[in-house]
């Protein structure tokens, strides 16, 4: 069965310098271990292709069924530097969301 | 020592509900009203307003909102802590003073954090060894010098600690982390070891939630965000915080807005890299190991808080001039709305191309199409579309460039696609680029003061 990530999980996301930051929280335990497999280090690699240039690092806290990322090169330089209409990657979170996978 | 004390978030950026203070102070009892105001572009603009005038450089809505807050913090006791000082605290502090005067205030003390402000001290902390070498690049701070316009240390809680220990009814810092203006508070009043890392990282959560005012209570919330009631009167966030360590995040009765395990969760994992390391001068807390029980009627407690020991180093935060950019918007409407828009951007580039003009970047999107998803946006068939802005926007280091650009954006109304509107404020006018140059400094070179100021 395919489903979108929206159906399981909310986040938020923000800048740290040129770096997006994208917090994703899974509704229930179930949910937690459905993205901590699905949502690898290249399958997000993947999806931000063409929007994150650089490496992307993953953490893990179970305590709140969450995975942050680091998308490295994200922001077109990041501050006032960016000229991107989203330059401190507000909108990526929603943006993985988008994200379909098979259960 | 107290049993419990409560700490209202009143602002989470400088632009932020004007009135979210007001309401945090009568709604019900605050011992504590913390306010944010610094993002890192912040402080160049104040730099740059300084700069103009000696006597700004700090938040202007400061003063104007002291003259509706300070009577009823008087009467009720409600101490206020704010970084608002900007580059300029003592005259922030003046200015809160001369309203507390016309208010007719006939006792109050405010202590001025100072000393975080570096700009004047580079060459002298570069000849120490310490290059302030970029946390990204790794380049040294002198590639940049020149074009400093700004330089700040992040300092923590202890500063405001000592002010609070003074006596202070209002406490104004510069540069200060987010975190420690909630954290001070706890430290004072409960008698905390500043080496109890577990009760430091305590109170530097506590701070992160309430830092971005109401994102913990309902707003930005990515969830099921129809589902939060009332956020015309949105209530800012309340951290109830005990001497143990732990903490409830909670809001005013009769607000808006939402305080839920997800709210709260939203805002834990807002703007942090590893969650282990969360770096602050007064501590290194480990967000894994934070709970979260939701005890409904929203009420959110926090606890089993970790933390180890701070780093030898504090953060620095400069800010250096790199050119110019601007930014033009044109719409263009059904039908083909997208293909105009497009067609624009192709006619507008071959222009900018024929003058020979230097960008660094040209960057164009689709308002309505991809402009927050780029790549990932899903194709919509054209006859779908009603209406689509065209963003095409510039930098460079050639301040001429940037002005010549500004004279290409109205001519495409007359000499481009059809059916386009939107064009109005005149041309986009060149705006400064300012670029941000995060380093470390040892803590031994730099030494926060406390300042007190009374009346």
């Amino acid at each position: 069965m395919k489903i979108r990530l929206l159906e399981i999980a909310h986040g938020r996301s923000g800048d740290k310098g040129d770096a997006a930051n994208i917090g994703i929280i899974a509704y229930d335990d179930k949910g937690y271990e459905i993205i901590k497999k699905h949502l690898s280090v290249s399958r997000v690699k993947k999806h931000f292709n063409e929007i994150c240039f650089g490496e992307v690092e993953r953490y893990e806290l179970p305590n709140l069924r969450a995975l942050n990322f680091l998308l490295h090169n994200t922001l077109g330089g990041g501050g006032t530097v960016s000229l991107k209409h989203d330059a401190q990657g507000k909108t990526l979170a929603a943006a993985l969301l988008r994200m379909e996978i098979e259960i | 020592m107290k049993d419990k004390i409560k700490i209202a978030s009143g602002q989470g950026f400088w632009g932020d509900l004007i009135d979210a203070p007001y309401v945090q102070v009568t709604k019900g009892k605050v011992d504590y009203l913390v306010m944010d105001y610094l993002a890192e572009v912040t402080m160049s603009i104040l730099q740059k307003q300084k700069n103009r005038n000696p006597k700004l450089g700090y938040a202007k809505d400061i003063p104007e909102l002291m003259k509706r807050i300070l009577p009823v913090c008087q009467e009720k006791g409600t101490k206020i802590i704010t970084n608002g000082g900007g580059v300029n605290p003592i005259a922030c502090a003046e200015a809160v003073m001369e309203v507390a005067k016309n208010l007719g205030i006939k006792k109050l003390k405010i202590a001025v954090v100072l000393g975080d402000d570096i700009k004047e001290r580079i060459d002298e902390i570069v000849n120490t060894g310490s290059g302030l070498n970029n946390m990204d690049t790794d380049e040294p701070i002198v590639t940049v010098k020149d074009k400093i316009l700004s330089a700040n240390v992040y300092f923590g809680a202890l500063p405001i600690v000592e002010g609070l220990r003074a006596g202070a009814d209002i406490v104004i810092t510069g540069r200060t982390t987010d975190t420690g203006l909630t954290l001070a508070p706890m430290i004072y009043e409960f008698g905390w070891d500043k080496t109890n890392y577990d009760l430091m990282s305590a109170g530097t959560v506590a701070g992160h939630i309430l830092e971005c005012g109401a994102q913990s209570s309902g707003g930005n919330f990515l969830g099921n965000w129809q589902s939060i009631p009332n956020m015309a009167e949105v209530g800012f966030p309340i951290a109830e915080a005990y001497p143990n360590g732990e903490f409830i995040i909670t809001k005013h009765p009769n607000t808006g807005g939402k305080v839920s395990f997800e709210t709260v969760a939203e805002q834990l994992v807002y703007e942090i890299g590893d969650p282990e390391v969360y770096i602050t001068p007064d501590c290194v807390a480990d967000f894994t190991s934070i709970k979260l029980e939701d005890l409904g009627g929203d009420r959110v407690k926090v606890y089993n808080i970790k933390g180890k020991k701070a780093t030898d180093f504090y953060k620095v935060s400069c800010s250096y001039a790199s050119g110019f950019s601007a930014s033009a918007n044109l719409t263009y409407s059904w039908p083909q709305a997208l293909s105009k828009a497009k067609a624009a951007d192709e006619i507008l580039r071959k222009r900018l191309k024929n003058l020979k003009l230097s960008f660094e970047e040209i960057r164009t999107e689709f308002i309505g199409y991809n402009s927050c998803h780029g790549p990932l946006s899903k194709e919509i068939a054209e006859d779908d579309i009603n209406e689509i802005m065209l963003k095409v926007a510039v930098r460079s280091q050639d301040y001429d460039s940037i002005e010549r650009f500004g004279k290409e954006i109205a001519p495409l109304i007359l000499t481009g696609p059809p059916s386009v509107t939107g064009f109005a404020g005149g041309r986009p006018k060149p705006s400064e680029v300012v670029a941000y140059w995060p380093a470390l400094i040892p803590k031994v070179l730099v030494k926060p003061e406390v300042k007190l100021i009374e009346l």
